[in-house]
């Protein structure tokens, strides 16, 4: 039995970024005594990295807004693939969301009488996003970061001890989601194994290497998402999709992992900064895509159903600019799936920048003084990480892994797994909401209304559990196995074969990840992506690591990878399976987008090492989703569904 | 279970202060127990101490002069000019300046250089200002020398105490500059005269008077106090558009405040040399009208 | 594009010790100092600890001190260095080691915990906030904070003076106090709490001599000495050292019971 820390909490979230924050805020208020256990420093968070702002329907700017129109924008940016009943609660419970954030002290832009001023964005029929310059997601961390400071404080003056109820693990990570009454059967997968409520989680101490393990009935997981798979990403390095795999092997199926989005704007030059985004309104504000030929290539590329809302000339396309509503959009702003699909078919085709990008160019577009003034950010950002003048030059991007729109199968009010009783999700690592494609903006208020749901039913199921679940030690010893096994895999084992750097395996998992399921994808290349896979898993077993536990990132890393390969198959395992092309999943061999495939979800479970083809340990399944609620549909025009929906989900 | 992985109960938090190399007997600061073992006070490699030594030059020449020029009790009158040093006058022993700033409060019985009595007002005011405050804290004071390079002092209690507690009368001090500011161009005014009080001239002194006014009205303005109190303090802007905008005004002044201290300062010490070298004879105001 | 190699000093070590090793690494084309200690974690030392995160300069993870100056890492770019030089990284040193470049920064989270949060208005609900755009600009400035706790790192109160950690809460969370104090709808007042007197009572402005390294470091450029501490001492000024507002308290002092 292995001796470690132990302790009992009602609440356990995993991840401190907005999901997770504004769900321990919640579970807190509820009266859970609530754990919130983080990898990075309490408010560093991914989430600080958001800047366009936060989707919410107030009609401070337009009166005309609301949820309604809110709720069509999203399922029309979806595709129809979204889970309409999340859909329906994000539009409308997102502006008492931010409402609230102001109630903790959040201190948005304004508009003229005072109110918060809200912008426009891709996708939103009217000027949404609540903003604050373009640093939206650094003040929503903050503010629920202070808000928790608050809550402490408030228990300090009451118990003596900030931590009484709320507690801050930073710098901790988890391995593994423990479960009561889960007999190991050998054999016999996780998620297929009797009984097993949520017992708590296995965690170590990044700082100290030091085990320990928090007793919860529920727990939340809210880790966000898995861009670090990718090579080419926006994603920071704590996004190696722990919550998936902590989900999956705990037993939770994984939905619609196939949609992953790629930003058609990342930076491509100089190396180190590649994937950085290079944000949506840089195009919005008039700059446009040449290849290296100096051509506007986006003309070219327009597809057929959007032909008739995008400009055919460049005349038309710049006159749009000033007079929006007697000219057609140009197609640089199209919808980011069909530009970043652009911009791969132009590289390709040995037009591309001599970094592998294609030129965005506002320097000729705009005098030098209204760049700086519109686009400081990036104006600062080109200025000191590329050394680029972008109001004398062009830049340099490419598309860049962003956002993964499938994640953890949850219900759409309670935010429960559907597996596992006791675990919930939210934000990015939770599926469903954004369907097969996200609209910037829904992001953040996504990460609020679920990340409150999830706090608000992981307390109400933690309190009227009666019998808390116990943890079951067999499993605490083999977790910590599993977490020390990069030491012992220092000597060639016995299976043959040297001791793998983990930075190397990690490499070549970005790498393939990027060349054979990136944003283009056929068929041949997926199944070869899963062989590399499946040989990446078994040389991660050997992945060795020097020194000792004391904050060693070889260490971390060589956890991570578990995450990072099982993530992955699932990706390139669902992306092989859905034979058509739909929001974030492009099929080069299955270019339209199919009605047939509209109600479809494909589930991830876990299945037996070697059972399947390719060496997988990821199985899928095939769910067909409950039809959109009838007062939801009639929201559409009858034109509008019949391209999204199949005959018999229209006259049902 | 592997071994030698396993961390210590409690690591060790405490170090031997012996092997960490600190030149100080007691070690604190970058230097404590606790810190990242490094013997160097700091590992800048740019020239850091270049600006405190600037800096601290300047001050002690202006020091020096101001001090030479402020006891002399000479030279500091030439129709129309008065040295900026010894306006207004405060007692009887003034040189005899006509329409000019003798007021004699004090009467008589002060014997000593009456530059003496009004020096106290700017000589405070730049004193506890809050860019000079920087200035002499690095540059005489070493507290700090540069950002990042250890300061060699043993305890440090800041502003919290006496006397340096005292730099909180700031504000009064500004009270008294505006006043200051405000004799010394009315002086500005009467160098628009001949030596012979005539109106409507103008020499090389005239211009010099003039630079030097509007330099010591822009340092004066570009207080951080004067900023306080003119919109700084005020929660909501938007109910005081007035003083918002002059906020703003004296925000943009504010921003240069360190160069205006210079600016001010050199130009007031050229202008009292001016007075000077021509009350000693030593050079002839050349006349422009 | 051309590489080259280059000499570097990382600090390696822990609480019991530890010293400045020669890395000799190969430099590219528009890299940033945490580049080159990621290609020396992935070659030569594994287990290099380092803190970083987003890489952009936004989440204020990757603070060093480099060649003696407290920085980001993920900001440093190899071009500002001559390819000559030796650069020298160290971990901040004003806070506890734990292990290489990371250090123990828990004094910050301690003091953040010192000052008392944001006061909603009392019948003000949800939605009903109004607040006007130049009111809320100063407070968003220091906002803008990414918590680096570089300027904490550089503050000579308690990078060397070890004793004064407990009395002062360091010039993030001063800032902190005067954005709260220029809140256009923070109750504190209302509620029985003078922000203006607490800062120089309890949070120990009174120690800050204004000589401006916080904003020197400040990756934010952000004006924390101009916008945030010196209005934060006037304002500490106007409740203590102004003698007619002092009056105007005694009597009124006197009036009330």
């Amino acid at each position: 039995m292995t001796e470690l820390e132990r302790q009992q909490w009602d609440v356990v979230v995993v991840g401190a970024g907005g999901a997770g924050l504004r769900a321990a805020i919640e579970a807190r208020e509820r009266g859970a005594r609530t754990a919130v256990i983080c990898k990075s420093l309490f408010g560093k968070a991914h989430t600080v990295m958001a800047e366009g702002g936060i989707a919410a329907s107030m009609g401070n700017v337009n009166s005309g807004d609301n949820w309604q129109v809110h709720f069509r924008d999203t399922m029309r940016g979806g595709k129809f693939l979204n889970q309409w009943r999340m859909a329906e609660l994000h539009a409308k419970e997102a502006p008492d969301r931010v409402w609230e954030l102001e109630t903790w002290g959040a201190l948005f832009d304004r508009t003229p009488d005072g109110k918060i001023s809200q912008r426009n964005f891709g996708g939103h029929e009217y000027p949404r996003l609540a903003h604050v310059g373009d640093r939206t997601g650094l003040e929503l961390i903050r503010t629920l970061q202070q808000k928790i400071v608050q809550l402490q404080q408030e228990d300090y003056r009451e118990h003596g001890d900030y931590e009484a109820r709320l507690k801050v693990f930073q710098e901790c990570t988890v391995t593994r989601v423990l479960k009561d009454g889960e007999r190991s059967e050998r054999g016999v997968p996780p998620g297929r194994r009797l009984g097993g409520r949520v017992s708590g989680t296995f965690c170590y101490e990044r700082e100290s290497g030091r085990f320990f393990v928090l007793e919860a009935p529920a727990v939340v997981l809210a880790t966000g998402g898995i861009g670090k798979s990718f090579k080419v990403t926006s994603n920071s390095w704590e996004y190696t999709g722990d919550g998936h795999a902590l989900a999956l092997l705990a037993g939770a199926p994984l939905l619609n992992m196939e949609f992953v989005q790629f930003h058609p704007t990342g930076m491509v030059w100089p190396p180190s900064v590649k994937g950085i985004l290079v944000t949506e309104s840089v195009r919005g504000d008039g700059g446009v895509l040449r290849n290296s030929e100096g051509k506007r290539f986006m003309f070219d590329y327009v597809p057929d159903v959007f032909k008739e809302k995008y400009a055919q000339s460049e005349e038309e396309g710049d006159r749009w600019y000033e007079d929006p509503d007697h000219n057609r959009r140009p197609p640089e702003l199209l919808p980011r799936d069909e530009v970043a699909r652009a911009i791969n078919s132009e590289v390709k085709a040995g037009r591309g920048s001599p970094h592998g990008g294609v030129f965005l160019d506002v320097s000729t577009r705009m005098p030098a003084e209204t760049i700086r003034r519109r686009l400081p950010s990036m104006y600062h950002q080109f200025k000191e990480l590329a050394d680029v003048d972008i109001t004398a030059e062009a830049m340099e991007v490419g598309p860049t892994c962003h956002y993964v729109m499938g994640g953890i199968a949850v219900d759409s009010d309670t935010a429960a797994t559907v597996a596992v009783p006791g675990l919930f999700a939210a934000g990015e690592v939770a599926g469903g909401m954004h369907g097969s494609n996200r609209l910037g903006g829904n992001s953040l208020s996504d990460l609020l209304v679920f990340g409150r749901r999830a706090g608000l039913h992981a307390a109400e199921y933690a309190s009227g559990i009666g019998d808390r679940p116990v943890v079951d030690e067999e499993q605490i010893d083999a977790a910590a196995a599993e977490a020390l096994r990069p030491f012992s895999a220092e000597e060639p084992d016995a299976a043959g074969g040297p001791a793998e750097n983990p930075y190397t395996l990690h490499q070549e998992l970005q790498q393939t990840m990027n060349d054979l399921v990136g944003i283009i994808r056929r068929a041949p290349e997926m199944e070869q992506a899963l062989e590399k896979l499946a040989e990446l898993r078994i040389r991660a077993r050997r992945a060795g690591v020097e020194g000792h536990r004391q904050f060693n990132p070889g260490w971390h890393l060589a956890l991570d990878l578990r995450n990072m390969l099982l993530v992955s198959e699932c990706i390139a395992r669902a992306a092989l399976e859905r034979t058509e092309s739909r929001g974030g999943h492009t099929r080069e061999d299955c270019p339209t987008m199919e009605r047939s495939w509209r109600p479809v979800n494909l589930l991830c479970r876990p299945c037996d090492d070697g059972a399947l083809p390719l060496g997988g340990r990821i199985e899928l399944v095939r769910k067909t989703t409950e039809p959109i609620r009838p007062d939801l549909l009639s929201l559409f025009d009858k034109e509008e569904l019949v391209k999204y929906l199949a005959e018999e989900e229209l006259y049902e | 279970m592997a071994t030698g992985t396993e961390p210590g109960t409690e690591p060790s938090r405490r170090k031997d202060p012996a092997r960490r190399g600190a030149s100080t007997p007691r070690p604190s600061g970058v230097h404590d127990a606790s810190r990242a073992a490094i013997a160097a006070r700091h590992l800048r490699t740019d020239r850091w101490w270049l600006a405190p030594a600037v800096t601290a030059g300047g001050l002690l020449a202006f020091i020096v002069y101001s001090t030479w020029r402020a006891f002399s009790n000479a030279d500091y009158y030439a129709a129309p000019y008065v040295s900026p040093f010894y306006s207004p006058c405060l007692a009887e022993n003034c040189a005899p300046m006509r329409h000019g700033p003798n007021w004699e409060i004090l009467g008589s019985w002060w014997g000593l250089s009456p530059a003496l009595l009004i020096l106290i007002f700017p000589l405070g005011f730049r004193l506890t200002c809050y860019y000079y405050r920087k200035a002499y804290y690095r540059g005489f004071w070493a507290s700090p020398p540069a950002c990042a390079v250890a300061e060699p002092h043993t305890t440090y209690t800041g502003e919290t105490r006496f006397p340096l507690i005292m730099q909180n009368v700031h504000r009064y001090f500004f009270y008294a500059a505006v006043p200051v500011a405000g004799i010394l161009t009315y002086d500005t005014v009467l160098s628009f005269r001949d030596e012979h009080y005539a109106w409507g001239h103008m020499g090389l002194g005239s211009l010099i008077f003039l630079i030097n006014i509007t330099l010591i009205w822009a340092y004066t303005l570009s207080c951080h106090s004067c900023r306080h109190i003119i919109g700084g303090r005020l929660r909501h802007f938007s109910k005081h558009p007035v003083r918002y905008r002059l906020w703003g005004w004296v925000g943009r002044l504010n921003a240069r405040h360190m160069l205006l201290a210079w600016a001010s300062l050199i130009s007031v010490a050229v202008a009292d040399f001016y007075v000077y070298l021509v009350a000693s004879g030593a050079f002839d105001d050349p006349r422009f009208f | 594009m051309s590489s080259y190699e280059a000499r570097f000093r990382v600090w390696r070590g822990d609480t019991d010790g530890g010293d400045l090793q020669d890395f000799s690494v190969e430099v590219n084309d528009g890299e940033v100092v945490l580049d080159i200690i990621h290609r020396i974690q992935s070659g030569q030392a594994g287990d290099l600890a380092v803190r970083w995160n987003c890489k952009a300069g936004k989440c204020g993870s990757c603070s060093a001190e480099i060649n003696g100056r407290p920085r980001l890492m993920c900001m440093t770019r190899m071009s500002v260095f001559d390819r000559d030089e030796t650069i020298t990284v160290t971990p901040l040193r004003a806070f506890p080691v734990i292990r290489d470049l990371v250090t123990d920064v828990t004094f910050n989270y301690t003091k953040a915990r010192e000052v008392p949060a944001f006061v909603p208005p009392q019948g003000v609900k949800a939605g009903d906030y109004r607040m006007q755009q130049v009111d809320v600009e100063r407070s968003q400035e220091f906002r803008k904070c990414i918590e680096c706790f570089l300027c904490q790192d550089t503050c000579h109160v308690v990078r060397d003076h070890e004793e004064n950690k407990a009395a002062f809460a360091g010039p993030r969370f001063l800032m902190r106090v005067a954005e709260l104090d220029m809140h256009p709808l923070d109750a504190a007042s209302e509620s029985g709490l003078d922000r203006k007197a607490t800062a120089q009572e309890e949070h120990g402005l009174g120690y800050c001599n204004i000589t401006k390294c916080c904003t020197e470091v400040c990756p934010e450029h952000i004006k924390i000495t101009d916008n945030a501490l010196i209005p934060l001492k006037e304002r500490a000024v106007d409740r203590k050292y102004d003698p007619l507002v002092w009056l105007g308290n005694r009597i009124r002092r006197r009036e009330a019971p």
